[in-house]
This record gives structure tokens, C-alpha cells and sequence, in this order.
């Protein structure tokens, strides 16, 4: 009886992400097979229902795929989808390089002490993350605080701001909470028997850690690859401040489209085919959560 | 499988700890270990032999665990020193000693099949994998898995995954294999057949076995001798007759099985026979001490007869009046008022079947037990 | 009894929250340097932030931001909580879909969240502004708000709730008088996230917001588009000790109902 009763309440929350998650797709979906024109909104055909079902075929027939050609025919377009994936993979790849060990550490702490230090991987999350990226300006900047660091160490300047190393580096640094939990999740929940019975059958402390550990640890490492891969492939903000105009990727070019060209059907089409390219890694992580949950 | 005697018959034979000569396999000297202020294992000395099957017993916190975690190596110990073969472990890490655990639950790997969980110990002994393979089948066969190495722990009863961690234990032919509460999470009749099974297992393996559990009866059934422990000491060491009959003190006798005790003061020795004074009179029984030291006698309830008339004989004799009683198919206990507040146990075989009740509530009984059934205890 | 960590591992977490860390004390301490220069230390000084209190659209931007962030925190936590218990007590036959959407608002890119729902503003009519802000960052966050809730539900006691059922409760005022109060913390966690996510974010205002409803972050963006100013780093830090003034608040609070469960003083 109580089941039926937060069913009764779901449909709240159901209903909103139908409304504000689900159904702008197919809007955008729409505009992706419209055209620019220079009116409020900037794009055609519009649905007019004033006219009934004569306006919606008139509606129809204006929809083509001519946005996607324009797209197909560009290079910058193939560039920036492509350095999109490869950037974001190689970040994945570092921030499980880095988050690893670092996860593994918590997990090795007394009790109390790993609370602790959770919260304090989460904490910088919890403050601005256009500031944290704006702080990298400041560091590596060449006039800035990683050159003087080095100057003062009598090593060479380093001019990296504006790059594609600066942009893995903002990633690195801003996605490093996503990778860090579900790896310290999965470590956390591990059974300590089960590393004592390999030590017991004449593991070394390196083999439990390679034939154990590290096994079962996969779950959340595919968990935090997938969080952090997702939102880095449409990242914006940190190739924009970083990475300087050499760093193409698809978040800066939907927003360059729709802000800077008001070519809304162009920002549309871009974000369908990130959308379909990113669906795989979604319903991926989908099924990692589900496994999860039960 | 020479020497080692078979379940009943010729078992009392096997008693390398009578033998001055015997060396043991293991033996613990001196050993202490402390978590945090609080003593876990104090001023233990214990040997075991080859072959033995050794049980640790005793209620959960006594210290047991940590005794049996010091022998594999998950803990150091902070003072003594434990001895395999005459060697000291001490600097050995837990990988590199010949002692295989069966974790209480289980601790077998989700990710690997029950033949890579059994292969697990083998591979790090580098054994060859012509060798591996049939080991698996060896081990497979040993607890009645043939079939089953392709499967995943989770796809496996609780009492499967018993015999897998068992195997997996054994698979390396450890020098001595040590079990955690093995059956702590089988039901009832599942663990009656799983210790007989595992005696049959040590006895045709020849390997030393020693288990750690909190219940008297499987330690009773399995081991050749326990040890039972409290506050981290080892309170008596001996085979399960001896810590039945001849309890070292009260807290022995009280955990395993049930017990009647008489609290007096020592009034005569007459030869093996001790005569004590207690507010029920006076009573004989075995065991020495010395005439006014306060002393406990203690006598097993299924040593105490019932009698609906009053006997004969004198001695060891309390009239009362059955207060309740407890019908338990095979034994029928009763509980009997000797004076107001005072109550001793009885239990009686139901050796003949029968419908009808003999006694019940308020009926007037006589008690009697033999001197020889009791014992003295001076602790 | 677990073996302590080694060296190796010390070493790791070190190094890693150091990297986490550095940046932001970094900002901090240049937000009292005199000196206009990153590299220069010219002396300690609140010159930036007299700066940023005479700054009207910071201050403006400022309480737009915390308007947006209230009001959305709390839209997405109501819904949050409704939807954790639909994922966890399931039984309706949308709960793949619910669990569907969530999860994938989680990890969608914030361009195409922000390009959509303007879309949808755009179709619906809607002038863009303070509202559309405001309903962007409740559909951001409730799935936050969700999770959050959802992984303390998820060891929550049903007994408890059965419990006051028995007792004379009918189910909402069970929920009322004895789950509410038992996921408390984690609901005011929730909160909390949802308004640091809504304060946070930039990329879903630029796109669903109009004219006089500037956020702090885009605000923020159209400064730091134009170079380094010392103001930014004097109201970052003013954010930073807010935030971390919530966050150790909560932890404190946390700490201390662990302390009670261990005494035995609280409810589980």
C-alpha cells in the first residue's frame, strides 16, 4: 500500500525530468534539421497551429538534414569531435593514473582518518569551479607563479598555458573528485579477509594487491571513468580558459555557434551527434549505477 | 596413514602429549598480545603435535582468534615467541608461512571460479600447472565438489562455499591448517554432518587441524584436545573427557555443559574421597584439597538420579519437589526444590518409549549421585 | 585490524590533496596582496576587497546568484526526496526511467543541458530571466539531491517506518515524524550541494538567462575573459569561506551524531 502511495508522489519528480530533461532533446532534435534566418528566434520553419494540420506539413517539409552536411563538409567540425573524444579519453586515462593510488591510500587508513580524508578530496568540489580553474591562469600563466617557481629553482620557463597539456591539466584537476570516490567506494567495501586469505595461501602483499584488490576494484573504476569521460567530452569552460583558440573541442563550439554565429541550428546539430556519440559511454555507466542500486 | 588411530575403538592411543619425547609441531612460549590497552592473549604456552586435532574454546572476546591470527601471522605477537617445527615464525610475514586459514566467512574470491580459488595457493607455490590441475580435481573430489570447479562462489550453497574455502586451505598441503568458526554459519543438522565429515577429512589426510569455535559440542565432537580459554588465558588443556569430567575449575565446568554446584568448606579427606559441608549437608565427592579451605562441589545433571521413592543409601541424598521440567525427546531435565531458592538439575535418558508422564510438576523426588560422579573443585 | 597504510600510500594522498589544495590557497593569498601582479607580494592588504563591496554589478550578480541558488536548492531537494524514495522503495513501473534520467543529467554535458532548455524557453514562450534560471538549476541538481538522499534511504531501516504504522501512523505521517527526521542530515546535504551547484554554475545561466539576471559566474566569466583581477580572487575567497564554513558545519554535526550512535544516545 505504501508502494503505491510514492508512486502516487514519483510522478512529481517524473514528470519534470520529462519536461525539462526529456523533451527539450527533441526540440533540439528539431532545430537541428532547421535552418538560420535573421529574425527572433534565428531559425526556421516555426510551427504554426493556427493554420492545423496544413501548418504542421508545411512544418515537416522545412525540416532537412542540410545543417549536418554544412557540418560533414567543415573540417574544424571532424577536428573538434575528434579532439573532443581524444582529449577526454586521455584525461580518463590520466585521472585513473592519479586517482588510483590516491583512492587506494584512503582506503588503507585507520577509520576515523579516512572520513577525514574524503571529505577533504570533496571539499574543493565544493567551492567555484570557474575559480579553480581561473587559479590555473594565474599558475601558469608566463609571467606566472609555476615560471617564478621554477625560475627560483634555476630550471628553464615552461609556456604550456594555452595548450592542450593546460587543458588535461584543468581536467585532471577538476574532474579528480569524480574519479577518487567510486574508487575509494568499491576499495572501501572491499573485505579484508579476502586480502588476509591471499596473504594466507602465499600471496606476497604486491600479489593480493594485483590478484585481489585490483580485480575487484574494476567496478568503480569503469564507474569513475564513465562520470568523468561523459561531461569532459562536452566540456566548455575548461578549454575555453585554458586551452587557448588552439583547443578545438565540441563544448566551445556549440557555444561559439549559438553565442558568437547565432547559427542555432549549427550549435543543435553539433550537441545531437555529441549526444549520439556519448549515448554508448550513458547507458554504460546506467547499467555500472544499476548494479549498484541492486 | 600409519599410526593414526580410527574414530571410537583404539583412539585413546594417539596421545603424543603423554610423551615426554614427542616434539610438537607448534608451540606457542610465553605469548602475549594486547589491542589498545586491552590484553586479547596473556601468557600463553601451548603445544600441539603432529596430527592432533586441536580446538580453542571459549566465549566470543576470549581471546581465541587473536591466538589463531597470531599463528598465521596477522598479528605480532608483543611478547613470547611462536615455534613450527622448532622454528620461530616470528619475522615470517603471513605468505611465507606453511599455515593455511579457513576464514569464518569463508573470505572466498567473487571473482575467480572455484578451481582458480582453489589453484590460488598453488600458483603462488609456483607448482606446475599439469600438477595445478590435478590438485583441483584431488581437492575437488576430497569435499564432494566434482563438477562444480566452473562455478562462481555466488553461485554456490552456504554449505558449498564451506567446502571450497576448506579446499582451498588444503590445496597447498599446509603444515597446519587452522579454521575460524568453520560452521558458525551452517544450520544445525548441515553442522552435525559437516564435523563428523571433517574428522573423517583430518583423519585421512593426516594433516594437524586446529579449530577455533565458541560451541562445547563441536569442540567435543572433532578435537582430540581443547583448550579453553578466558580473559585471554588458557584455563585447562586436555581431551574432551577430562574437560567433561575433571574440570580444572568452576568456569570450566560451567561452560562446558551443565553443571550443580555446592558451595562449602572442606570438612574431611578420606582417602580420594573429600567430605564437604554445605547449607544442603553433607556431600562426598572426588578430588583432593585441604580440610577448612572453601571448596565447590559439582556433579553433571545426567549424573544425578531421580527417585520417586526415598532410597536406601544415605549419601549424597536431597528430597525436594520437581519445580518444572523440560521434555527434550531424548533427555527429560528437571529442575528440583530442595529448599526454598534452591534448585538442581537432573536429567534423565528417555531409554524406553513411553506416553505416559512419570513425573510432574510438585511431585515429591529423592536425588541421590554417586561420590565418584562428583568432583571437588578448589577454584 | 586492518594493516595501516605504507609509505606508498601516504606519499599518494599527500601529493593528491596537495594538488587539490594548492590552487586555491594560491588564491587566497594573492586576494591579500597588495600588489596587482601575481609574482609580486606587495604586502598584505583588503585593498580588493573595499574594491568589490564598491563594485554594484558584483554585489548585484551576488544576489541574483544566492535568489537562484535558495530557491533551486529547494525545488530540486523536495523533488530530490520524493524521487530517492520512488528509486529505493521502488514498485512503480516508471523506476528505470526515473533512475534513467537521473543518472544521465548526472553526466550530461552542461552545453547541451543548457542549449535544450533554452530551446525550451524559447518554445514555450517564456521571457528568459531570474525563473528560467532558477528552473534550469533545479533540473541540474535534483538529480544530485537525488543521489545523495538515495544513498542514505538506501540504509535506512524500514522496521522504523512499519514500526509508527503500527503504532497508529498512516504512512505520510510516518514518513513524516520518523523517516524525515532519520534522513535529515543527508537531506540538508542535499540541499547544500544543490545550492553550491546552482552558486557554481555558469555554462546552463549563460544560456537560459536574460537581461538583469546576471549570475556571479558569469559575471566572473566576462572578468576573467579580460584578464586576471585581484577583485576576482577577493570574492572567491569570500565564497570559498562560505562554502567551506557549510561544509565543516555539516561534517562537525555529522561527527557528533556518529558519536551519539556509538554511545548508544541516538536513533540508528
Amino acid at each position: 500500500m505504501r508502494r503505491g502511495r510514492v508512486g502516487l508522489a514519483a510522478i512529481l519528480p517524473f514528470l519534470w525530468l520529462a519536461l525539462f530533461f526529456a523533451f527539450p532533446f527533441l526540440l533540439v532534435t528539431k532545430l537541428s534539421l532547421s535552418h538560420t534566418v535573421l529574425a527572433i528566434p534565428p531559425y526556421a520553419p516555426q510551427l504554426d497551429l493556427s493554420q492545423g494540420l496544413a501548418g504542421l506539413k508545411v512544418f515537416l517539409d522545412g525540416l532537412d538534414t542540410t545543417t549536418y552536411a554544412r557540418l560533414a563538409q567543415d573540417r574544424l567540425y571532424l577536428d573538434a569531435y575528434l579532439s573532443s573524444l581524444r582529449i577526454a579519453a586521455m584525461a580518463a586515462v590520466l585521472l585513473l593514473l592519479i586517482g588510483y593510488p590516491i583512492a587506494y591510500g584512503i582506503s588503507r587508513c585507520p577509520p576515523g582518518l579516512r572520513l577525514a580524508l574524503v571529505m577533504a578530496v570533496i571539499l574543493p568540489f565544493w567551492t567555484s569551479f570557474l575559480i579553480r580553474i581561473y587559479a590555473w591562469i594565474a599558475i601558469l600563466k608566463p609571467a606566472g607563479i609555476l615560471n617564478a617557481a621554477l625560475a627560483g629553482l634555476g630550471l628553464p620557463p615552461v609556456d604550456i598555458l594555452n595548450t592542450e597539456t593546460a587543458v588535461l591539466l584543468g581536467l585532471v584537476y577538476a574532474y579528480l573528485p569524480f574519479m577518487v570516490l567510486p574508487l575509494y567506494a568499491v576499495l572501501d567495501r572491499q573485505d579484508e579477509s579476502l586480502i588476509e586469505a591471499a596473504q594466507d595461501l602465499g600471496a606476497t602483499p604486491l600479489a593480493a594487491f594485483w590478484r585481489v584488490t585490483f580485480p575487484l576494484s574494476l567496478p568503480g573504476a569503469a564507474a569513475g571513468a564513465l562520470l568523468c569521460f561523459i561531461p569532459m567530452a562536452g566540456e566548455f569552460v575548461i578549454p575555453d580558459l585554458l586551452g587557448g583558440s588552439e583547443t578545438l573541442m565540441l563544448g566551445r563550439v556549440i557555444w561559439t555557434e549559438f553565442f558568437a554565429n547565432r547559427d542555432w541550428p549549427a550549435a543543435s546539430a553539433v550537441a545531437i551527434v555529441l549526444l549520439a556519440t556519448l549515448a554508448v559511454p550513458i547507458l554504460l555507466f546506467e547499467r555500472e549505477q544499476g548494479k549498484v542500486l541492486s | 596413514m600409519s599410526g593414526r588411530p580410527q574414530i571410537g575403538g583404539a583412539r585413546q592411543t594417539f596421545a603424543p602429549w603423554d610423551d615426554p619425547a614427542a616434539r610438537p609441531l607448534v608451540r606457542f612460549e610465553g605469548v602475549s598480545k594486547g589491542f589498545d590497552g586491552a590484553v586479547a592473549v596473556d601468557d600463553v604456552s601451548l603445544s600441539i603435535y603432529e596430527r592432533e586435532f586441536f580446538a580453542l574454546l571459549g566465549p566470543s572476546g576470549c581471546g581465541k582468534t587473536t591466538l589463531m591470527r597470531l599463528l598465521a601471522g596477522f598479528e605480532t605477537p608483543d611478547a613470547g615467541r611462536i615455534l613450527l617445527e622448532g622454528r620461530d615464525l616470528g619475522p615470517e610475514p603471513p605468505h611465507r608461512r606453511p599455515v593455511h586459514m579457513m576464514f569464518q566467512a569463508y573470505a572466498l574470491f567473487p571473482h575467480l571460479s572455484v578451481a582458480e580459488n582453489i589453484a590460488f595457493g598453488l600458483k603462488r607455490q609456483g607448482v606446475a600447472r599439469a600438477e595445478i590441475a590435478a590438485r583441483i580435481e584431488e581437492m575437488l573430489a576430497l569435499v564432494k565438489l566434482e563438477g562444480l570447479g566452473r562455478r562462481r562462489p555466488d553461485q554456490l550453497s552456504g554449505g558449498q562455499r564451506q567446502r571450497v574455502a576448506l579446499a582451498r586451505a588444503l590445496a597447498p598441503r599446509p603444515r597446519i591448517l587452522l579454521l575460524d568458526e568453520p560452521m558458525a554459519a551452517l544450520d544445525k543438522k548441515l553442522r552435525e554432518e559437516t564435523q563428523f565429515e571433517l574428522m573423517a577429512l583430518q583423519q585421512t589426510l593426516g594433516t594437524t587441524f586446529m579449530i577455533v569455535t565458541h560451541d562445547q559440542d563441536e569442540a567435543m565432537v572433532v578435537a582430540d584436545r581443547i583448550a579453553v580459554m578466558r580473559e585471554g588465558r588458557i584455563v585447562q588443556v586436555g581431551r574432551p573427557v577430562e574437560i567433561y569430567e575433571a574440570p580444572a575449575d568452576r568456569y570450566v565446568a560451567g561452560f562446558v555443559g551443565d553443571v550443580n554446584l555446592f558451595e562449602g568448606r572442606i570438612a574431611a579427606c578420606e582417602g580420594p574421597l573429600i567430605r564437604l559441608a554445605t547449607d544442603d549437608g553433607a556431600l562426598d565427592a572426588e578430588g583432593a584439597g585441604v580440610v577448612g579451605d572453601a571448596a565447590w562441589l559439582a556433579v553433571r545433571p545426567e549424573k544425578v538420579a531421580v527417585h520417586t521413592e526415598p532410597p536406601a543409601d544415605g549419601r549424597n541424598r536431597l528430597a525436594g519437589t520437581v519445580l518444572d521440567y523440560g521434555y527434550l525427546g531424548d533427555w527429560t531435565t528437571y529442575l528440583v526444590e530442595t529448599r526454598p531458592g534452591r534448585t538442581i538439575r537432573a536429567a534423565r535418558a528417555n531409554a524406553t518409549r513411553t506416553l505416559l508422564r512419570p513425573l510432574g510438576c510438585g511431585d515429591p523426588v529423592w536425588l541421590t549421585f554417586a561420590p565418584s560422579s562428583a568432583v571437588v573443585l578448589t577454584k | 585490524m586492518g594493516r595501516g597504510p605504507s609509505a606508498f600510500n601516504i606519499v599518494s594522498v599527500v601529493l593528491g590533496l596537495a594538488f587539490l589544495y594548492a590552487p586555491i590557497v594560491i588564491l587566497v593569498v594573492y586576494s591579500f596582496n597588495a600588489s596587482r601582479l601575481v609574482t609580486v607580494w606587495g604586502g598584505f592588504s583588503t585593498r580588493w576587497y573595499a574594491a568589490l563591496f564598491q563594485d554594484r554589478q558584483m554585489l548585484d550578480a551576488i544576489w541574483v546568484t544566492l535568489r537562484v541558488g535558495v530557491l533551486s536548492a529547494t525545488i530540486a531537494t523536495v523533488l530530490g526526496v520524493i524521487a530517492a524514495l520512488a528509486l529505493v522503495r521502488g514498485g512503480f513501473r516508471g523506476r528505470l526511467a526515473l533512475a534513467g534520467g537521473i543518472y544521465a543529467t548526472l553526466v550530461m554535458p552542461e552545453v547541451i543541458l543548457g542549449l535544450s532548455l533554452l530551446l525550451l524557453f524559447v518554445a514555450a514562450g517564456l521571457p528568459r530571466g531570474f525563473w528560467t534560471v532558477t528552473l534550469s538549476h533545479a533540473t541540474l541538481t535534483l538529480a544530485y539531491a537525488t543521489v545523495v538522499v538515495q544513498a542514505r534511504l538506501r540504509s535506512f531501516d524500514v522496521g522504523l517506518e512499519e514500526a509508527a504504522q503500527d503504532l497508529g501512523c498512516p504512512p505520510w505521517k510516518a514518513f513524516v515524524l520518523v523517516t524525515l527526521p532519520v534522513i535529515a542530515p543527508a537531506v540538508a546535504a542535499a540541499w547544500m550541494l544543490a545550492f553550491t551547484l546552482s552558486l557554481d554554475d555558469l555554462v546552463i545561466a549563460s544560456f537560459t538567462s536574460g537581461p538583469g539576471a546576471t549570475t556571479l559566474p558569469m559575471r566572473l566569466y566576462s572578468q576573467v575573459r579580460l584578464g586576471v583581477d585581484p577583485k576576482i580572487n577577493a570574492v572567491s575567497t569570500l565564497l570559498i569561506g562560505l562554502v567551506a564554513t557549510g561544509v565543516i558545519a555539516v561534517y562537525l554535526v555529522q561527527q557528533r551524531d556518529e558519536r551519539h550512535k556509538r554511545l548508544g544516545l541516538g536513533h540508528t
